[in-house]
C-alpha cells in the first residue's frame, strides 16, 4: 500500500495541521461492571488525520462513541473547541458539527442513495411541518438548494448513477460510500469514521483512500479514523492512538507507534 | 408502447422532485381524480355512494394517518379507531358548542384534539419500541373509548355516548344528498392525501423513515428521535381524526363510542399491510379491498346459498381470509398491493420487451 | 380491611388466569424472538375444541357425557389439535418470515389470531359454550367459617392447577435434553445452530408445548366465564403482565399476572366508583404503560444494550 499513493504522501506533507480541537482527558466508560475504556486520553487538532488502531475489542468503537455522545462515559472530560461537554446527546454533537459512519453500515435501508444522504443535510434545514405539507415556496426552495448540495457530494463520490437506487440493493462497498455521503451531506468539521475499509477489495480501498484524503484536504475536514488496514493506517494518518483492553498503550506518529515495543507485542503477542 | 419515459429529459431539480416525474402517470392520476369527481356523481347509485364509496375515501385517509405512523416512521399502533373517536367527537362538540362553527374548522379543530391525545399516548413511543408500543396504543383504545362512554359531556349527556351528527353546511350550501357527500369527502380525503404525499417526500418525511430504519443512526446525523416520533405521533393521530369527523358527518351520521373499536383498529392496521407500508397509495388500494372484500362474500355466498347460508359462515369466513391475506402478504410481498401495482408499471414501461 | 383481602385474594386468584396465558408467550418468545398476538386466540380455539369434542364423543361412542373417559378423550384430541395448530403455524407462517423485523413478526401473529378465530368458529360454531371441570364456584367453607373471608374453591383449584403446571414446565426445561437444547435457542440461536441443535424442530416442540398451556389455560378460563370469543380479548391482558415481568421471565410472567389480577381487581372496586366503573378495561395497559416510563425491560427481563 505504501506505493500505491505517492501523490497523497506528498499532499499529507503540505497540509498545515492546526490546534487541537477534541480533548479527551482520562475517559472511563464501563457496562455494568465491564470495562471498555480505561483512563483514555488524547487530543485531535485541526485538519489531521488522527487514527485509532487494536486488536478487536480493544474499545476503538466505543471511543467514537464517546466522541459523538452515543455512550457517556462515567468519568473523564470531554473538550470539544475548548467548550466541556457534560451528557451531550448525539444530536446535539451534530449540531456541533460532527459526523460519522458506522463499522456495521447504519443507513436507512428502505430509502434511496439521494434521500439518504438527504438526511445528512437535516440539520440545515429550517422549514417546519406545515411548509413541508404544502410544498410550496420556501420549503420547495429550500429541498432544492440541498438537492444541489447533496448532488455535489454525489458527484464528489462518483455514485451519479445510482442515486435512485434503494440502499439496500446497493453491494457492501458502495453501501460503505452512500454512508460516507451522508456524513459528509452535513459539512461536518470533525469527521468520525469506524473501519471504512472493512471488507473492501484493494480497488475500493483505494477509492475510498482517495476521498478520505481528498475531504480532508479539499475542506480541510479534520478525521478520526478506525481501520484495521495498517498498510493504510501507517499511510495516511497524521497520528497514530494504539488502544488494547481499553487501554491506550501508544500514540504517537505513525513510525513512532510502529516501533513502539508495546504495539507489537499487542499486535504480534498472545493478545491477538 | 404508450407508457414510455424516454424522451422526457428533467433540465431542473425541481421538474425531478415532482410527485409524478412521467408524464403518462400525471396524466393518469389527473384522469382518476376527474373520473371520480366528475363521472363517478353521475352513474353511481346512491348505494354505491353511502354504503362501498363514502367509506372507502374515509377509511384511506385513516390508513393514511396509521402508515405515517406506522409505515414511515415504524411505530406500530393498534388504536387507530380510538383516535378516529377523538376526531369525530372533537368535530361534534365544537359544532355543538360553539355557534357558527364553520364545518371545515371543526373538522380540522377535531383533527387537531386527536393530534394532542396521540401525542400524549405517544410519549412512551420515546423509551420503548415494537410490541410494546402496540401496548401503549392499546391502552389508548381502551382508554378513550371508555372515557368518551362514561363521561356524558363529551356526548353531551346522551345515553352510552352516542351522538348525531349536526347537518353539515357550508357556505349556505347544505351537503344533505349522498352525492354532495360523497363530493365534500373526496375533496377533503384528495386535499389531506397530496398534504400527506408531500410530507412524506420532504425532510419530516425523510427523518420518519431515518427513525424507522436506523434510530441510532439518525440521531448521529442529528435527526432528533423524540421531535420525529412525536410528529408522527401528531400527524397520524391528526388524520385519524379528520377520518373520524368524516365518519359521523358524511358517513354514518349517528356514532356511538363503542363503535370505534379494536377490531376498526385492526382494520386499519389491515388496510395499510395488505395495500402497502409506507405507501399513499398504498392507504387507498388497501382500504378499498378491505371495505370491499366483506360485501363481495357476502353477495357470494347468498348467491351460493340462496336463503339457506349457515349463520356466521360469511362472518367466520371473512376472519379466515384477513387473517390468511395479512400472513399470505407479509410473507409474500410484505410492501402490499401497491407494490404489486409498481411492478406492473415497471413492466409496462418495458413492455412488449422482457427487459 | 377484612373486604380489601377478600378482594386481594380474589384478584391474585384472576391473575393466575393471566399468568397461563402469559406463560404461552413466555414460551415462544424466549425460543423464538416472535411475540404470538394469537395466544389469546388459541387459548380460545383449544377451549372451543375441547367442549366441541366433549359434546360430539357421546353421540359417536355412547359413553356417558360427565363421564372422565369423555373428559379424557376429550382433553387428548383437544391437545392434539393444539399441537398440529402449533406445528402448523411453525412451518406455515413462522418459519418463511425469519430474520424479519419484529414488528413483521408481530403483524403475522394478528393476522394468525383473525385466521385460528375464524377457524375455530367455522368448526365449532360461534355459540357461547358452557364448561365444567366438575369443581363448583363456590366459596371454601373453612376459610368462611375462620377468617370469615369469601375465596372460591374454583380459584383455588385453578391456581393449583397453574403452580403444579409452572412447576412441570420448569422441571421439564431444567432437566431434559429437549429443555437444555431450548434453552441454548433462547440464548443464542446461530450458536445452537452451530453445535447442531436442530432449531426448527425445537420451535416445533415450544409451539407444541405452547397450545398445551393454552389449552389448560382455556379450561380453566372458560370454565370460569363460558368458551366465547371475548376470551380473545380478555388474554390480550397477557400484555400488560409481559411488560410488568419482562417478556423472558417465566418468573416475571407469574409476578406480573398475579400483580395485574389484583390491582385491577383493587382499582375498580376503590378508584372504579369515583369514575364511573369499568376500569377494568383499560387499567392494565395504562399500569403497564406507566411502569415502562420506569422500568422498560420489566421486573426480570435483561436489560439491552444496543451495540452500534
Amino acid at each position: 500500500m505504501m506505493n500505491d499513493m505517492p501523490q497523497e504522501a506528498v499532499q499529507e506533507q503540505t497540509r498545515r495541521i492546526g490546534d487541537v480541537v477534541l480533548d479527551l482527558q482520562n475517559i472511563s466508560l464501563s457496562f455494568g461492571g465491564v470495562k471498555a475504556l480505561t483512563n483514555i486520553s488524547f487530543d485531535v487538532r485541526e485538519h489531521e488525520i488522527r487514527s485509532i488502531i487494536g486488536p478487536n475489542g480493544a474499545g476503538k468503537s466505543s471511543m467514537l462513541n464517546v466522541i459523538n455522545g452515543v455512550y457517556h462515559p462515567q468519568e473523564g472530560r470531554i473538550l470539544f473547541r475548548g467548550e466541556e461537554r457534560r451528557k451531550m446527546e448525539p444530536h446535539v454533537a451534530a449540531a456541533q458539527g460532527i459526523a460519522r459512519t458506522f463499522q456495521n453500515i447504519a443507513l436507512f435501508k428502505g430509502m434511496s442513495v439521494l434521500d439518504n444522504i438527504m438526511t445528512g443535510r437535516n440539520l440545515k434545514m429550517k422549514c417546519g411541518l406545515l411548509a413541508h405539507a404544502m410544498f410550496w415556496g420556501p420549503a420547495q426552495k429550500e429541498e432544492i438548494e440541498h438537492r444541489k448540495k447533496v448532488e455535489e457530494v454525489i458527484d464528489f463520490l462518483e455514485i451519479q448513477s445510482i442515486r435512485k437506487t434503494p440502499v439496500g440493493r446497493l453491494p457492501y462497498g458502495l453501501q460503505k460510500r452512500v454512508e460516507l455521503g451522508r456524513a459528509l451531506a452535513a459539512e461536518p468539521s470533525l469527521l468520525l469514521l469506524d473501519e471504512p475499509m472493512a471488507g473492501m477489495n484493494v480497488e475500493e480501498k483505494q477509492d475510498m483512500c482517495r476521498f478520505i484524503l481528498d475531504v480532508n484536504d479539499q475542506f480541510g475536514t479534520t478525521i478520526v479514523l478506525i481501520e484495521h488496514d495498517m498498510g493504510v493506517v501507517m499511510d495516511i494518518s497524521d497520528r497514530v492512538v494504539v488502544l488494547d483492553y481499553g487501554k491506550k498503550i501508544g500514540d504517537g506518529a505513525p513510525d513512532e507507534v510502529k516501533n513502539n515495543p508495546e504495539v507489537i507485542a499487542a499486535y504480534l503477542g498472545t493478545s491477538h | 408502447m404508450l407508457y414510455r419515459e424516454a424522451g422526457q429529459f428533467k433540465a431542473s431539480y425541481i421538474e425531478d422532485q415532482q410527485i409524478f416525474p412521467i408524464r403518462q402517470d400525471k396524466i393518469g392520476f389527473i384522469a382518476i381524480l376527474a373520473f371520480f369527481s366528475l363521472v363517478v356523481p353521475m352513474i353511481a347509485s346512491e348505494y354505491w355512494l353511502q354504503a362501498i364509496l363514502i367509506p372507502v375515501l374515509i377509511f384511506s385517509l385513516a390508513a393514511i394517518g396509521l402508515n405515517i405512523l406506522t409505515g414511515y416512521a415504524g411505530q406500530l399502533s393498534l388504536g387507530s379507531a380510538a383516535f378516529m373517536a377523538v376526531g369525530a367527537f372533537g368535530a361534534y362538540n365544537f359544532m355543538l358548542r360553539i355557534d357558527g362553527m364553520p364545518f371545515i374548522a371543526a373538522l380540522i379543530l377535531g383533527g387537531l384534539c386527536a393530534a394532542l391525545v396521540g401525542i400524549a399516548f405517544g410519549l412512551p413511543s420515546l423509551r420503548i419500541k415494537g410490541f410494546y408500543l402496540a401496548v401503549a396504543t392499546l391502552a389508548a383504545q381502551f382508554f378513550i373509548v371508555w372515557a368518551l362512554v362514561k363521561f356524558p359531556w363529551f356526548s353531551n349527556n346522551s345515553t352510552s355516548g352516542v351522538i348525531s351528527a349536526q347537518k353539515v353546511e357550508i357556505l349556505g350550501f347544505a351537503f344533505d344528498t349522498p352525492v354532495s357527500k360523497y363530493l365534500l369527502t373526496l375533496a377533503v380525503v384528495a386535499v389531506f392525501a397530496l398534504l400527506a404525499k408531500n410530507l412524506v417526500r420532504t425532510t419530516t418525511g425523510r427523518s420518519w423513515m431515518a427513525v424507522r430504519d436506523m434510530d441510532v443512526a439518525a440521531e448521529v446525523i442529528g435527526i432528533r428521535p423524540m421531535r420525529a416520533k412525536l410528529s408522527a405521533f401528531a400527524v397520524s393521530s391528526f388524520y385519524c381524526g379528520v377520518a373520524g369527523a368524516l365518519y359521523a358527518y358524511t358517513y354514518l351520521g349517528t356514532v356511538e363510542p363503542e363503535g370505534f373499536s379494536l377490531d376498526l383498529s385492526f382494520r386499519i392496521l389491515f388496510m395499510i399491510i395488505i395495500g402497502g407500508v409506507a405507501s399513499i397509495m398504498g392507504s387507498f388500494l388497501g382500504a378499498a379491498f378491505i371495505v370491499l372484500l366483506p360485501i363481495f362474500l357476502n353477495v357470494a355466498m347468498h348467491a351460493l346459498f340462496a336463503g339457506t347460508m349457515p349463520a356466521g359462515l360469511a362472518s367466520n369466513l371473512e376472519l379466515i381470509i384477513f387473517g390468511g391475506l395479512i400472513i399470505f402478504f407479509l410473507i409474500v410481498e410484505p410492501h402490499g398491493l401497491a407494490r404489486l401495482w409498481q411492478i406492473g408499471k415497471e413492466k409496462l414501461r418495458l413492455w412488449p420487451f422482457p427487459h | 380491611m377484612q373486604f380489601f383481602f377478600e378482594v386481594l385474594i380474589g384478584g391474585l386468584l384472576s391473575g393466575v388466569l393471566y399468568v397461563l396465558v402469559a406463560l404461552g408467550f413466555v414460551l415462544i418468545y424466549k425460543a423464538s424472538g416472535v411475540f404470538n398476538f394469537a395466544q389469546g386466540a388459541m387459548v380460545f380455539f383449544a377451549a372451543l375444541t375441547f367442549v366441541g369434542f366433549r359434546e360430539l364423543l357421546p353421540g359417536l361412542t355412547g359413553l356417558d357425557p360427565e363421564g372422565a373417559l369423555v373428559f379424557w378423550m376429550a382433553f387428548v384430541l383437544a391437545l392434539g389439535a393444539m399441537i398440529v395448530l402449533g406445528i402448523l403455524t411453525e412451518k406455515i407462517v413462522l418459519r418463511p418470515l425469519v430474520n424479519q423485523p419484529h414488528i413483521t413478526l408481530f403483524m403475522a401473529t394478528i393476522g394468525l389470531t383473525f385466521l385460528v378465530e375464524g377457524i375455530a368458529q367455522g368448526i365449532w360454531g360461534a355459540n357461547v359454550r358452557g364448561l365444567s371441570l366438575g369443581i363448583a364456584d363456590e366459596p371454601v367453607e373453612w376459610i368462611m367459617d375462620s377468617a370469615n373471608m369469601l375465596v372460591s374453591k374454583f380459584d383455588l383449584f385453578a391456581a393449583a392447577l397453574a403452580g403444579v403446571l409452572v412447576a412441570s414446565l420448569a422441571l421439564f426445561f431444567q432437566y431434559t435434553k429437549v429443555g437444555r437444547a431450548l434453552r441454548a435457542v433462547a440464548d443464542d440461536h446461530q450458536a445452537a445452530l452451530s453445535i447442531g441443535i436442530p432449531l426448527q424442530q425445537i420451535w416445533a416442540i415450544v409451539w407444541a408445548v405452547a397450545g398445551f398451556v393454552a389449552l389448560v389455560a382455556g379450561l380453566i378460563w372458560g370454565a370460569r366465564s363460558g368458551v366465547q370469543f371475548a376470551l380473545t380479548f380478555t388474554a390480550l391482558k397477557a400484555l400488560p403482565v409481559l411488560i410488568l415481568g419482562g417478556f423472558t421471565s417465566v418468573p416475571g410472567a407469574i409476578v406480573g399476572g398475579l400483580i395485574i389480577g389484583a390491582s385491577e381487581k383493587l382499582a375498580e372496586v376503590y378508584i372504579g366508583p369515583f369514575v364511573g366503573g369499568g376500569i377494568e378495561g383499560w387499567f392494565p395497559y395504562m399500569l403497564a404503560l406507566a411502569f415502562l416510563l420506569v422500568r422498560p425491560e420489566g421486573l426480570f427481563g435483561e436489560r439491552h444494550i444496543d451495540r452500534v
